[in-house]
C-alpha cells in the first residue's frame, strides 16, 4: 500500500500523473486541489484556512486516509482479474420452518440460464440477497455461497466496485436527463473503460438488435419506449456491468426480442438467473429452481420434452408478435 | 448499549431502512430503541410505535437541527440506558447537506437515494464524506447502469465507507446491514467527553436572533457576501 508519508510529500499534479484515475477522486472534492503543481499535500493541508476547510468539509487526516484507500482499491480493481466468476455454488440451508433444503450442491455456471419459480413471498428475494451478500451460513437461511468452488474473499461483500449481482426488472426506469450516448459514456467512465467510444457504439448496436424499433445515439433515454429501454438496459448490463451474475425479474413480451436478449447475456459469460412464470422464458433456461416456504424445494433440469414444447410455444409467440406488428401498421386482421 | 447515528437527506428512506433492519433485530432478540430528530414536523415516531419500538422525537423548530441534535443526544443516550436497550438508533434528517451529525467512535450510517441525482454525492458534506456505512436506496426503480454510476460517485467522495444497496420496501439487504450495525462487544455508558467528527454548520448573525428586516444596516455578526464579480 502507498504510504501516507509519500502522499503528503507529493503534489496533486504529480499524483494524478502517476495515478490517472485520481482524476475522479479529485473531481469529487469541492476544493479544486488538482490545480496545484508546486505545493505538496502536506503544505496544502497545513496552509489551509480553517474557514475554507470547514466550508468544504475538508479534514486533512481523513483526506489522506481516503486518498490512500482509493488508490489501494483502484490498484486491486485494475490489476487483477479476480472478478471472473466461472461458477457460483449454493450449499443448502433451511426453509422458513427450519427444514433442510433437499439438494446437495446447486451450481450455476457462467453462460447458463437458471429460472426461478415460486409464488410471491416464497423466498426469491431472500435467495437473491443470499447471493448478493455471498452468505456464509450467516443469514436467516443458513445457506453458503461459493465462488469458483471456493470460499469467497470479503471484498465481494464490501468493495464498492465489486458487486456480485446486477439486476434488471420491469419496474426499472431511466431517470437521468441524458441522451443514450451520453448515458453510456457516463457509465463507461465510471467503470474506467479505456475505449469509451467503441463500447458506446457496440452497446447501441446491440440494443438496436434487441429492440423492435430502432433508436439513435442522440435520443434522450427518458423518451425511449418500454421495449427500447429494456433493450438498452440489457445490452448495457451485458457489456458494461462489472457484475458477473445478472438477475432478471421478468422481461415484457413487447418491443424486445427476449431470446436474443438472453443470448447476449449468455454470450458475455454472465451467470443468468431469471425470476419468471412465462413458459417461454422458463423453458429457455437450462434448469429451474422451485422456491417454496423460503427454501429451495426442487431443482429441475429442463427436459427434452420441455425443449420440444418450447419450439411450439415460440411458434405461437411469433404468430402473436406478427399480429401485433400488423395492428401497429394499421392493418385489418383476418382469421385465415 | 450500542448507539448508531443514521442520517441522510429528507425522504431518502432512513426510517424504512431502520424499520426493516429492526425486524431482523427482533428475530435476533436485540432490544431496540429509537430517537427521531427533525425540524418542523414528523410522523415517523408513529411508524416506530406501530412496529413496537420505543421512540422519542425531538423537533428543532427554528434552530439548526444539527445543533439541536448535539445538545440533546447525551440526554437521549441516558434515556436509552435507563430503558435497557441493546441498541439505540438516532435518526436525523440532513436538511442543508452541510450537516455533520456524526460522533467519533459511534457508528455512522448515511442513507441516500438513487433518485437524488448523480451530482448529489459531491454536494453532500460531512454527512456523506464521514459516514462509516453508506446505504443507497430506491435501486429497484432505476437502471443497473444508474445504480453503478451513482455508487461510483459515492465511492469517489468516500472511498472508506462500506456501500450497500438496500430496498426499503422489501427489506432486501436489511438483514445484512443489521449484522454490521450491532456489535455485542461495544458498550457506551455516556457521551460526555465524546467529540463530533466534524464541526457543524455555523452562523451567528442578527437573523439567528430573529431579525426579519432586509438591508445592510440590519446585518450583524457572522455575515458572508456572495462574490458576484468573480469569473
Amino acid at each position: 500500500m502507498i504510504s501516507q508519508e509519500y502522499l503528503l510529500q507529493t503534489t496533486p499534479k504529480e499524483l494524478i500523473g502517476r495515478f490517472p484515475y485520481l482524476n475522479t477522486f479529485f473531481a469529487g472534492l469541492t476544493l479544486k486541489l488538482d490545480k496545484h503543481q508546486e505545493v505538496s499535500l502536506q503544505q496544502i493541508i497545513t496552509n489551509m484556512e480553517d474557514e475554507i476547510a470547514e466550508d468544504n468539509s475538508f479534514e486533512g487526516e481523513l483526506f489522506i486516509k481516503q486518498l490512500q484507500e482509493f488508490i489501494q482499491q483502484m490498484q486491486s480493481f485494475l490489476g487483477e482479474d479476480s472478478n471472473v466468476v466461472d461458477t457460483l455454488t449454493i450449499l443448502p440451508g433451511t426453509d422458513k420452518n427450519g427444514n433442510p433444503e433437499l439438494f446437495e450442491t446447486l451450481i450455476f455456471e457462467k453462460s447458463t440460464i437458471t429460472s426461478i419459480v415460486g409464488p410471491t413471498g416464497s423466498g426469491k428475494s431472500r435467495l437473491l440477497a443470499d447471493i448478493e451478500w455471498v452468505a456464509q451460513g450467516d443469514t436467516p437461511t443458513g445457506r453458503t455461497i461459493l465462488i469458483n468452488g471456493e470460499k469467497p474473499t470479503a471484498d465481494w461483500r464490501f468493495a464498492s466496485g465489486k458487486k456480485l449481482v446486477a439486476q434488471l426488472s420491469q419496474n426499472m426506469n431511466f431517470v437521468m436527463d441524458l441522451t443514450v450516448a451520453e448515458f453510456i459514456e457516463l457509465h463507461a467512465e465510471s467503470r474506467m473503460v479505456a475505449n469509451v467510444e467503441l463500447i458506446v457504439g457496440k452497446i447501441i448496436d446491440a440494443a438496436n438488435e434487441l429492440a423492435g424499433e430502432k433508436f439513435e445515439p442522440s435520443t434522450p433515454i427518458t423518451s425511449l419506449s418500454g421495449g427500447q429501454s429494456r433493450a438498452l438496459m440489457i445490452a448495457d448490463t451485458a457489456m458494461l456491468s462489472s457484475s458477473p451474475v445478472v438477475l432478471i425479474d421478468e422481461i415484457e413480451n413487447a418491443g424486445i426480442d427476449r431470446k436474443k436478449a438472453l443470448q447476449l447475456l449468455v454470450g458475455e459469460e454472465k451467470v443468468v438467473l431469471m425470476a419468471t412464470h412465462d413458459p417461454i422464458l422458463a423453458l429457455m433456461a437450462h434448469q429451474r429452481i422451485v422456491i417454496r416456504n423460503g427454501g429451495i424445494h426442487k431443482v429441475i433440469k429442463t427436459s427434452l420434452e420441455e425443449k420440444e414444447m418450447l419450439i411450439g410455444l415460440e411458434e405461437i409467440d411469433r404468430g402473436v408478435q406478427l399480429l401485433r406488428t400488423r395492428l401497429r401498421s394499421g392493418e385489418e386482421l383476418h382469421s385465415n | 448499549m450500542n448507539l448508531i447515528t443514521v442520517s441522510g437527506p429528507p425522504s431518502s428512506g432512513k426510517t424504512a431502512i431502520i424499520l426493516k433492519t429492526a425486524e431482523t433485530f427482533k428475530k435476533r432478540g436485540i432490544k431496540l430503541g429509537a430517537v427521531k430528530f427533525d425540524c418542523l414536523h414528523t410522523d415517523d415516531d408513529l411508524a416506530y410505535e406501530k412496529a413496537g419500538i420505543p421512540v422519542k422525537k425531538g423537533l428543532s423548530g427554528s434552530l439548526c437541527p444539527d445543533h439541536y441534535f448535539v445538545s440533546n443526544i447525551e440526554a437521549v443516550v441516558d434515556w436509552g440506558l435507563k430503558e435497557g436497550f441493546d441498541l439505540l438508533v438516532s435518526e436525523s434528517a440532513g436538511l442543508c447537506n452541510r450537516c455533520s451529525p456524526y460522533i467519533k467512535e459511534i457508528k455512522a450510517v448515511c442513507v441516500i437515494d438513487n433518485l437524488s441525482g448523480i451530482n448529489t454525492p459531491k454536494k453532500i458534506g460531512p454527512m456523506l464524506r464521514m459516514a462509516d456505512i453508506v446505504v443507497i436506496t430506491k435501486g429497484d426503480i432505476v437502471s443497473q447502469a444508474e445504480r453503478e454510476v451513482f455508487a461510483a460517485r459515492v465511492h469517489s467522495v468516500n472511498p472508506v465507507a462500506i456501500i450497500m444497496h438496500i430496498n426499503g420496501l422489501t427489506g432486501q439487504g436489511a438483514y445484512e446491514l443489521g449484522t454490521l450495525l450491532f456489535d455485542d462487544s461495544k458498550h457506551i455508558d455516556t457521551l460526555k467527553g465524546s467529540k463530533l467528527r466534524f464541526s457543524m454548520p455555523s452562523a451567528l448573525c442578527s437573523y439567528c436572533l430573529g431579525e426579519t428586516r432586509i438591508g445592510e444596516t440590519y446585518q450583524m455578526g457572522n455575515v458572508r457576501k456572495i462574490k458576484l464579480e468573480e469569473n
